[in-house]
């Protein structure tokens, strides 16, 4: 059995789950009929009762995972420093709430937590000892525009280091590895009122890996922007494409993979992320984990689409499929890292 | 992510006698991928037909009671679930003239990760019977 799981998170049916069109167990059926059977949960979506769940409550999930031969992969955690609008959280209260977090992970039997990328590495470490306790590791979010060597994600690395600890990490979304800017962004910004010869402009510098500020500047002063074309152009600042080859060099402090996307086309290949890049790497490395997918277009499409979140996941498991498959008949199985 | 859900367009009614309401109200969602503690809800702005009310005039009930907007500012042990419709309940003496207005609501969230804060906002043309 290949050492790379699939799964997908709950995320991902956010429009249906929003709309009522389908419930958590759809998402859980649906995922487990296409081979995604690690499930990835926001408590503070899919748990109404949250944070005060019953054992009757948690029975609830475990039987429903096992009707359908799923199991929970991560617990996505939030962290609500602004929750008074006096004062911000002391550092006693966020260590408070992430240690309730941590407890309840541990009774829905979840062994890997997403930690919001903008959370304190000092406060993780005062988390570490709970989290070792009760064995949940801490994977901080490596979102774009943050990436796989930004000096704030070197941060919780060196911490993890310096605690010589396996409970604290990170967890990537592979947003950072956006090589080609997606279709999907620049079809809306051209709805608002782009012009097309504008949105080529932008495309063309993000494909040419142009620092995005003299893009902006380029769209915003030179050519006389409007208004969509400018909030275009600024998507560009969160819109890195990290080295995939340095992926293995990270191994070891990640377990789970958000495996972002934008859209799928129809012949089951990422328009926008370098899947073919990025997954050759992991097989390459031996890294063993869960390729979590989250689907984040429907905000994309919604104005003028209907959203089928389920066919775009679909989609994108059969792509995992080929990739992972191409990716061990050149490489084979290694050794776990 | 969610702004043109926002307002239910079809559950606008009138409240208070009917020969003399009090106000109107109205069920609306969240715009958010997750649920939030009341006290991270700094505004729920209300325009009607281009006027926006009083903040006072706004009152909002998830299920355990009307609430004040200045007092949900303290409300730290209720939540607006994900995808939940909750109450929105505005005093406007006279209610909705029958026919056609334009109803707006602007969302204005604390949401902790975000530098600034989070906007959402729908506008719908509602039928007052």
């Amino acid at each position: 059995m290949s050492k790379i799981q699939r799964g997908v998170s709950l995320y991902s049916f956010q429009e249906e789950l929003f709309l009522g069109t389908m419930s958590v167990e759809d998402c859980i059926a649906f995922g487990s009929s296409i081979g995604a059977k690690g499930i990835e949960i926001l408590p503070e979506q899919n748990m109404p009762e949250f944070p005060n769940l019953s054992d009757a409550d948690v029975a609830r999930w475990q039987d429903m995972l096992a009707r359908h031969g799923a199991h929970f992969t991560c617990y996505d955690m939030f962290l609500d420093t602004k929750l008074r609008k006096d004062r911000p959280m002391s550092d006693a209260e966020q260590v408070e709430s992430i240690v309730r977090d941590i407890k309840l992970a541990n009774r829905l039997g979840i062994r890997n937590m997403r930690v919001l990328v903008f959370v304190r590495p000092d406060i993780l470490a005062a988390c570490v000892p709970y989290a070792e306790q009760y064995d949940v590791h801490l994977g901080v979010e490596v979102h774009a525009p943050w990436h796989l060597e930004h000096a704030w994600i070197l941060r919780t690395i060196d911490e993890a280091d310096r605690l010589g600890t396996r409970h604290l990490g990170i967890l990537p979304d592979m947003g950072i590895f956006m090589k080609h800017y997606p279709p999907a962004f620049r079809a809306r910004f051209e709805r608002q009122g782009a012009r097309p010869e504008v949105t080529q402009f932008i495309v063309d510098s993000h494909e040419a890996k142009i620092m995005a500020e003299y893009t902006i500047y380029e769209v915003a002063v030179k050519m006389g922007g409007n208004k969509a074309e400018v909030a275009m152009a600024e998507t560009l600042r969160h819109a890195p494409y990290a080295n995939p080859k340095r992926i293995g060099n990270y191994a070891p402090y990640f377990r789970h993979i958000q495996a972002k996307f934008y859209e799928m086309d129809e012949d089951c290949t990422d328009p926008s992320i370098a899947y073919d890049e990025v997954i050759p790497e992991l097989v390459k490395c031996g890294w063993e984990g869960t390729l979590s997918s989250e689907y984040e277009g429907n905000r994309w499409i919604q104005d003028v689409h209907p959203v089928d979140s389920r066919e775009q996941v679909r989609r994108q498991h059969v792509m995992f499929e080929r990739l992972i498959d191409q990716a061990e008949a050149a490489f084979g199985a290694k050794e776990t890292v | 992510m969610f702004d043109k859900y926002l307002i239910d367009a079809a559950t606008v009614r009138n409240i208070g006698p009917a020969e003399a309401p009090t106000g109107f109200a109205f069920e609306a969602k969240l715009g958010y991928y997750r649920g939030l503690t009341l006290s991270m809800i700094e505004e729920l702005a209300i325009t009607l037909d281009g006027v926006e009310l009083p903040r006072e005039a706004v009152q909002f009930d998830e299920g355990q009671g009307p609430i004040t907007l200045d007092a949900m500012e303290t409300a730290y042990d209720r939540r607006w679930a994900f995808g939940t419709p909750a109450t929105i309940i505005v005093n406007h003496p006279g209610g909705l003239p029958a026919g056609e207005h334009t109803l707006a609501l602007r969302q204005k969230l604390r949401v902790s990760y975000l530098p600034f804060p989070a906007f959402n906002t729908d506008e719908k043309t509602v039928q007052a019977a």
